[in-house]
């Protein structure tokens, strides 16, 4: 029995989803990464498009960051309280690098996957994915930088993808 | 009287769901796979999964702190 029959749905009467992902940094990577495995362990057949920086999430080589800059949201727990990041800050070099550290440090401490973990799972389960030729050229990548397995396309592809899926996000 | 345990405590969302939906791929048509977790959020998501992926959720509970499932593969 294969794998989708196992989560209850043939292929053909599969839902699905497809993600337009444009944001590289190592907090910004998870939802995307979460969503399409979890959606595929569920049975729908799911396809992700990055762009943009997203793109960063499809290097051999992973180097994410946080940034605080525009994210002023952003609280960390610190001294058994949470400690606001003021926008500020984050203009400072070496700033976000703490940050970031921190982050990477909070998600080992919490058994929290890694966005390397999330992405080999998105592969193994079959998740359709696609670079964006438009970003590529912009940014000067080559196929060859990124993983095995995401194919080229642009904003044609996805409008096809997105018309028949169930579930279409931008992230 | 579970074919399997997954032992998924200490794990974070989507980990839990991840490696339940592989560990059911390992029980027979029928067979049941139990699934310890301490993220609260599991409760409601193994609901949804079995709910969507038509396996059955035979039992939620809570024991100090520690949440089980119980999962049929129908499926």
């Amino acid at each position: 029995m294969t794998d989708a029959a196992v989560a209850g749905d043939t292929l053909d009467n599969a839902k699905s989803m497809s993600l337009i992902v444009t944001k590289g940094t190592l907090d910004w990577g998870y939802p995307p990464f979460i969503l399409a495995t979890t959606a595929a362990a569920m049975g729908l057949n799911v396809s992700m498009f990055f762009t943009f920086y997203g793109l960063n999430l499809l290097h051999k080589k992973l180097d994410l960051g946080v940034s605080m800059l525009g994210n002023p949201g952003m609280k960390m727990p610190m001294m058994g309280m949470h400690l606001g990041m003021p926008n500020m800050l984050g203009m400072i070099p070496g700033v976000d690098g703490v940050a970031t550290g921190m982050m990477k440090k909070l998600i080992d401490k919490k058994g929290i996957a890694s966005i390397e973990e999330l992405r080999e799972a998105a592969v193994d389960s079959e998740v359709t994915m696609i670079a964006c030729q438009m970003t590529m050229n912009l940014f000067e990548y080559e196929l060859d930088d990124l993983i095995e397995g995401p194919e080229l396309g642009g904003a044609a592809t996805y409008i096809e993808t997105a018309l028949k899926s169930d579930i279409n996000l931008f992230i | 009287m579970a074919d399997q345990t997954l032992d998924a405590q200490g794990l974070n969302c989507p980990l839990p769901v991840l490696k339940a939906k592989k560990a059911l791929g390992n029980v027979p048509t029928g067979g049941i796979l139990e699934v310890l977790a301490t993220d609260p959020g599991t409760v409601k998501d193994f609901a949804a999964f079995c709910r969507h992926t038509g396996n059955e959720l035979l039992e939620s509970n809570e024991d100090g702190g520690v949440y089980s499932f119980l999962i049929k593969r129908t499926a």
